[in-house]
């Protein structure tokens, strides 16, 4: 209890420092950059309404967010609608995992910057297009932690269903799913926090309302306060997101 | 019925540093009923053979024939107990029996095969823990799951790989006297792997010694002619006990490396 009020205490200190190290680098070195104050000023209304509508971009904070979270849900599911059964295979299967791992390795590193032009001549639309970047780049966490869940299945349990003559289905249910799911959970968190990074990327480009959009149209207006509101915005959603699939993981590991 | 026949079993395992035959030309013949022990060195072998019987080896040459034909695989008239209890740790305790059960007698009604898991559970004595998952259970619990959900598929073999290797003395004195009453209850083939002498004399009609690996094959056998049934106590009082058990070690100590000069 003391420990964790301590842990609260310090850090409040480390985001004063930071909003310091702001005000100071507004005050003495950057003009353009908003001081922290002129941020909250400029920023007030759309954190105060957060679910005000007023046009196609100028919308309230919550909305935005909203938005973009609505992208990010239909990125990552396609993502790891793709990457779970991949990472099965691939984990199953030696053939498999070494006719596809130079492919992997070559395609993980790639940007959400490259894939989105792809995805454009692709899709010929800009939200398909969105979500397929999101997609391709947020699965190989998915794909790979799998993959080695399978792996890692000890030889005993596959005794036992050798032993007992299990269905492929069964060998599925009661089996390899089991003992895989902790691992795809992990992939899961990596996929999503993924994911949250990219829907900036593909909304600036595609130029569709939501937090990435807004912030790149408000650079374009020079109305630079909001670009730290987004950004914050970012990070407080990409947190919490993060924190609520840990949560769900350790659920997962402990059952 | 016809005896189940291991036929001049060979094993070669190909590793980095070359073929290495842990066994050669292993024969022996198990009968109906029969209970058999599988006594030999930490290493010598027992395993490969027991796993291949199994079916979850192949043999590298001979066999083992059942009803005249060649095993190649597992198969639900064996059921076996590992070393450590293999649960099913997404299942309770229960469903792992129950599992077990099911894929040994698809055509019974659901209702008969739990209400069989259930008997198993009682009869070794865990029916409470029936509900709870493998990790909720201790090592001797979970191994009480395990010996249940081989007996609960009531197979014409049972496959022990040291089923109390891991346990502690009482649990493993307790574990053992259930054996002993499971199989009193209901003979069927037992095929024991075992490095613990007394283990083998208090529930073995037979007992195979194998030589030392590499290459290890069948060094003796002997008949364990103690009257059933046998209880622990009753056991180490009669004179043949003692000199099966002086024949063992002897056996042992002249095979062990250690003690060759
Ligand atoms: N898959 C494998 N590849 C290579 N060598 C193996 C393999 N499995 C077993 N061996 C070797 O075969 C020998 C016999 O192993 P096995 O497990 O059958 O012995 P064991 O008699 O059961 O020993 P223990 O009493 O310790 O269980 C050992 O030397 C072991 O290292
Ligand atoms: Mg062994």
């Amino acid at each position: 209890m003391m420990n964790s009020l301590r842990n609260f205490a310090l850090s409040l200190v480390g985001i004063t420092l930071v909003i310091g190290l702001w005000a100071m680098a507004s005050a003495f070195w950057s003009a353009d950059l908003p001081s922290p104050m002129k941020t909250w000023e400029e920023s007030k209304l759309y954190i105060m309404q957060p679910l005000e509508k007023r046009g196609e971009m100028d919308q309230g904070i919550g909305l935005l967010a909203a938005y973009s979270l609505v992208r990010v849900a239909k990125g990552f599911l396609l993502g790891i609608l793709f990457g779970a059964p991949l990472g099965l295979l691939l984990g199953a299967s030696q053939l498999l995992s070494k006719m596809f791992d130079p492919v992997i390795q070559v395609l993980r590193p790639i940007s959400p910057l490259a894939w989105l032009p792809l995805g454009l001549v692709l899709f010929r639309q800009s939200e398909p297009a969105a979500l397929f970047t999101i997609a391709i780049c947020s699965m190989w966490p998915t794909v790979i932690n799998t993959m080695h869940g399978v792996r890692a299945i000890p030889q005993d349990y596959i005794n036992v269903a050798k032993v007992l003559r299990l269905s492929p289905w069964k060998r599925f249910t009661k089996v390899l799913l089991p003992s895989t799911l902790p691992y795809m959970f992990t992939g899961f968190r990596l996929s999503l926090g993924i994911a949250w990074l990219v829907i900036v990327a593909s909304e600036m480009l595609t130029g569709t309302p939501g937090v990435g959009g807004f912030l790149w149209q408000e650079y374009n207006s020079l109305i630079y306060s909001h670009i730290l509101l987004c950004i914050l915005t970012i990070g407080v959603v990409g947190f919490t997101l993060d924190r609520m699939m840990a949560f769900v993981e350790n659920k997962l590991r402990t059952a | 019925m016809r005896p189940l026949e291991i036929t001049s079993l060979t094993k070669t395992f190909y590793t980095p540093t070359g073929p290495q035959t842990v066994v050669r030309d292993f024969n022996t013949k198990i009968q109906p009923g029969e209970i058999v022990a599988l006594l030999g060195h930490s290493g010598c072998g027992k395993s490969t053979v027991l796993s291949i019987i199994a079916g979850l080896q192949d043999a590298t040459a001979g066999g083992v024939v059942i009803d005249g034909r060649e095993i190649d695989g597992p198969g639900l008239e064996r059921a076996m107990v590992f070393q450590s209890p293999s649960l099913l740790p997404s299942l309770t305790a229960l469903d792992n029996v129950l599992l077990a059960v099911d894929q040994a007698h698809p055509k019974n009604r659901r209702k008969q095969n739990r209400e069989r898991a259930q008997k198993y559970l009682r009869l070794v004595g865990i029916e409470e823990y029936g509900s709870q998952r493998p990790a909720e259970l201790s090592q001797g619990t979970q191994q009480r799951v395990a010996i249940a959900r081989a007996f609960a598929m009531e197979p014409r073999f049972l496959l022990l790989d040291e089923p109390f290797g891991a346990l502690d003395s009482i649990t493993r004195c307790e574990l053992q006297d259930l054996l002993v009453d499971l199989c009193a209850a209901k003979p069927r083939t037992v095929i024991l792997v075992t490095h613990d002498v007394d283990e083998a004399l208090l529930l073995s009609d037979r007992i195979i010694l194998m030589t030392d690996g590499p290459e290890a094959r069948v060094g003796r056998e002997i008949d364990v002619a103690l009257p059933r049934p046998r209880s622990r106590t009753a056991v180490m009082d009669t004179p043949a006990y003692f000199a099966m058990r002086n024949e063992i070690l002897e056996f042992l100590e002249s095979h062990s490396k250690q003690f060759q000069h």
